[in-house]
């Protein structure tokens, strides 16, 4: 009789086991997009992280970038949304974010204030300590030369701490050498162009906080820009044939060879080696100089948790993993992207994983630039109406070089719509 | 012997129907006939309708009408506010007013084009042609294809090192930027959409030319009747509610042009082709300078003439098919 007793209470034992064994482990979504090979790269170190936390599935959905500008921020307004997001509009978004910080312990908060500290403004409200997320590449805007097309037309680079006319200068020489279809091209945004503001003194911020008049610092950048459109320099097929604020890069027709020079940024860097291969010679030149300086603008993609997750405590085990040295070290070497990890930022001694001997001179020049911006440029990641600023800019600017309007209705008209967002967004 | 399924399903369900119709009398029996369709137009167009006549009521960012503030005609009265309504610049929301005339002008052109073209095909492969099948096929393929395919597979041959300026170049003109022209770009999206719809226009116009009575045309035929005058006293009559059908079709389908033009030109250069719905959906939900509820006043806005328009073209139909009985 004992022994039976004994032989149930094990078989009950084994089965509640086995029971919890069996438990379906838990899901967290997260939504991510891709400039080049950095989901895959994702999806590696999850497989990973699922190997050493069996207690937990994660799955990775890869969407688009549009999905992830215009889709998620109506599922988060509903109060719906994936567990973590890899986002860019990382300030406006900011009370969607989950605060990390209940749920790390006093040594994990240390790690993660110590060493991504400094962007936290960028990705939560004003006034705010949360620990939303963390940058997973630090994006720097700059310029890149197709050097095979200068040495080919026999015109020399200029240098380091050329002005923007010289840049313009030297690649009309070379677009009428080669027969390109133009000199260069900026992405169509608004983000873009605001480092060259910057450059030529503009200032977007008042002593408020509110949204500044468009000064003729602005003005000064903005008028080169649409003269150079006009007189063919710059490619009209990024900035002129779109409406509104749609985005447009110019990355394809440096690719193609089109355009001696583009100015976009950090982020290219990874596509451009795996696109262009051993095609041409290309590299990376920072940000031409205006009167003020030569400024860049810094950004980010970065991971945050959602507030309406239902698991934020694997929600913040999964986070901090992909925070740590050793993993954030590793993505930044296989995506090739600028880490904003304070730690390995100091320590140095990255080996991006690149056969291409145009890829670390390009990070280098990055790296170099990131320290070459102006104070306004370090302000505007973290400003609440750095998005109206750039939607105004682009949609006017293009207007502008196609003619509809005058440079001074330009700016009137920028003045207007920067009103109007910031009127609705308060009321 | 073995009872059919249906007729089984028809002897279960005749009593209750029967008590039904009894308590309820006739009309509330299709009432209840159509309280399924009723069910489902309502969730999916009458509630949303009400929505967006709500949200078009409110402002501030938030999605959620919970987190609205309610400022009533607030969003009409900007759309409105315009000291000259033909000078666009003139108006406080420019781009609507630009958005709005770039649509009319588009309607006015891509609908009588649309109508022609369809017309004149649907005449044509009603003849007794060689390969009559095939190319109806062939013009109603364009319309299987999404709106999206359409766009790109145009771009692709009008943009700078597209498909046509590689032909010209090759036949040693020089090529052209198309989609940096306004006025290419605005011909082109005439065309594309044109192109990318008239099959379907084309099919309810053959339809309407395989239903008049041949006898017609045989009576006009005995008397020497000119081909011409056949077209105008015989054919365009009777096929006035079809092209009726199509006017009203068409230029809805026109005003609410968006998907492959979006893709085509993207509303530009400058903003040469932005029509009403990318406005709406700019304002709405892509733009960094979203208003939602000024999106929403939009799109009433442009249903009310929607509305109009259709009301006015089926009061036209109905006149000129009672002028036809007499």
């Amino acid at each position: 009789m004992k022994l039976l007793h004994t032989s149930l209470a094990a078989l009950a034992l084994a089965g509640f086991a086995g029971a919890a064994l069996a438990q379906d482990p838990t899901e967290i979504r997260i939504q991510w997009y891709s400039d080049g090979i950095e989901g895959e790269v994702m999806q590696d170190l999850l497989d990973r992280f699922e190997e050493e936390n069996p207690d937990i599935d994660v799955v990775l959905d890869n969407v688009a970038y549009q999905v992830i500008q215009e889709q998620l921020p109506i599922q988060l307004a509903s109060g719906r949304g994936p567990d973590i997001a890899r986002v860019t509009n990382l300030k406006e978004q900011a009370q969607h974010w989950l605060d990390l910080r209940p749920y790390l312990s006093d040594e994990q908060v240390a790690y993660w204030e110590e060493n991504f500290g400094n962007r936290f403004d960028w990705m939560r409200e004003d006034g705010s300590d949360a620990i939303p997320g963390f940058l997973t590449q630090l994006t720097m805007v700059g310029g890149f030369a197709n050097a095979t097309l200068f040495e080919q037309a026999g015109v020399e680079m200029p240098g380091d701490g050329a002005t923007w006319d010289e840049w313009v200068e030297a690649a009309a020489q070379v677009m009428e050498s080669q027969g390109t279809a133009a000199a260069f091209a900026i992405d169509r945004s608004g983000h873009r162009i605001s480092g060259p503001n910057a450059s030529f003194g503009a200032n977007y911020i008042a002593e408020d906080g509110s949204p500044a008049p468009i000064d003729d610092g602005t003005m000064e950048f903005v008028t080169k820009l649409v003269n150079w459109t006009n007189e063919g320099l710059q490619l009209p097929d990024v900035w002129v044939s779109a409406a509104g604020t749609t985005y447009r890069s110019g990355a394809d027709d440096f690719i193609n060879a089109q355009i001696p020079l583009l100015y976009s940024g950090s982020w290219q860097v990874a596509n451009l080696s795996t696109t262009i291969g051993d095609a041409f010679d290309w590299v990376a030149i920072g940000s031409p100089c205006g009167p003020a300086g030569c400024s860049g603008l810094a950004g980010g993609a970065a991971l945050v948790a959602i507030e309406y997750t239902e698991h934020p405590e694997e929600v913040a085990r999964v986070m901090d993993w992909l925070a740590s040295e050793k993993i954030v070290r590793e993505f930044s070497e296989r995506t090739l992207f600028l880490p904003a990890h304070a730690g390995i930022v100091e320590e140095g001694g990255l080996e991006f994983q690149s056969d291409d001997p145009n890829v670390p001179p390009a990070l280098d020049r990055f790296v170099q630039a990131s320290g070459e911006t102006l104070p306004l440029a370090d302000q505007l990641p973290a400003w609440r109406w750095a998005n109206a600023y750039y939607g105004a800019l682009v949609t006017r600017i293009s207007q502008a070089m196609a003619g509809e309007i005058t440079l001074d209705q330009a700016r009137e008209l920028m003045d207007q719509d920067i009103a109007d967002v910031v009127a609705n967004a308060n009321q | 012997m073995v009872t059919a399924p249906l007729t089984l399903l028809a002897r279960i369900v005749d009593p209750p129907l029967r008590l039904w119709q009894r308590w309820t009398g006739l009309n509330g029996m299709a009432a209840f006939f159509l309280l399924p369709n009723m069910a489902i137009f309502g969730v999916f167009v009458l509630i949303p309708l009400a929505l967006n006549f709500v949200y078009s009521t409110t402002a501030g960012t938030n999605i959620l009408l919970r987190d609205r503030s309610y400022v009533g005609a607030e969003q009409y009265a900007r759309l409105l506010d315009c000291a000259n309504y033909l000078e666009p610049l003139t108006c406080r929301e420019d781009q609507f007013w630009t958005a709005a005339s770039n649509t009319l002008v588009f309607v006015i052109f891509q609908v009588s084009l649309m109508i022609a073209v369809s017309l004149i095909t649907a005449l044509i492969l009603n003849r007794e042609i060689r390969g009559r099948s095939f190319f109806r096929a062939v013009f109603f393929f364009p319309v299987l294809l999404s709106p999206v395919v359409v766009g790109l597979i145009w771009k692709w041959i009008l943009q700078r090192q597209g498909l046509l300026n590689l032909m010209m170049v090759n036949l040693g003109l020089e090529p052209e930027v198309w989609l940096n022209d306004r006025f290419y770009s605005f011909v082109a999206t005439i065309g594309v959409s044109t192109w990318a719809h008239m099959g379907f226009y084309t099919l309810i116009l053959l339809a309407g030319l395989q239903a008049i009575p041949k006898d017609l045309y045989e009576a006009a035929e005995m008397d020497a009747t000119p081909p011409t005058r056949v077209f105008r006293r015989i054919t365009l009559p009777l096929l006035g509610p079809n092209l009726a059908v199509v006017l009203v079709l068409a230029l809805i389908r026109g005003v609410q042009i968006f998907d492959e033009v979006f893709v085509l030109t993207g509303g530009g250069p400058g903003t040469s082709t932005l029509y009403l719905t990318q406005y709406i959906y700019e304002v709405g939900f892509a733009s960094l300078l979203r208003n939602p509820g000024l999106a929403a006043a939009a799109s009433i806005v442009m249903g009310a003439v929607l509305v109009v328009l259709t009301l006015a073209q089926l009061s036209l139909s109905r006149r000129s098919e009672r002028a036809g009985e007499r």
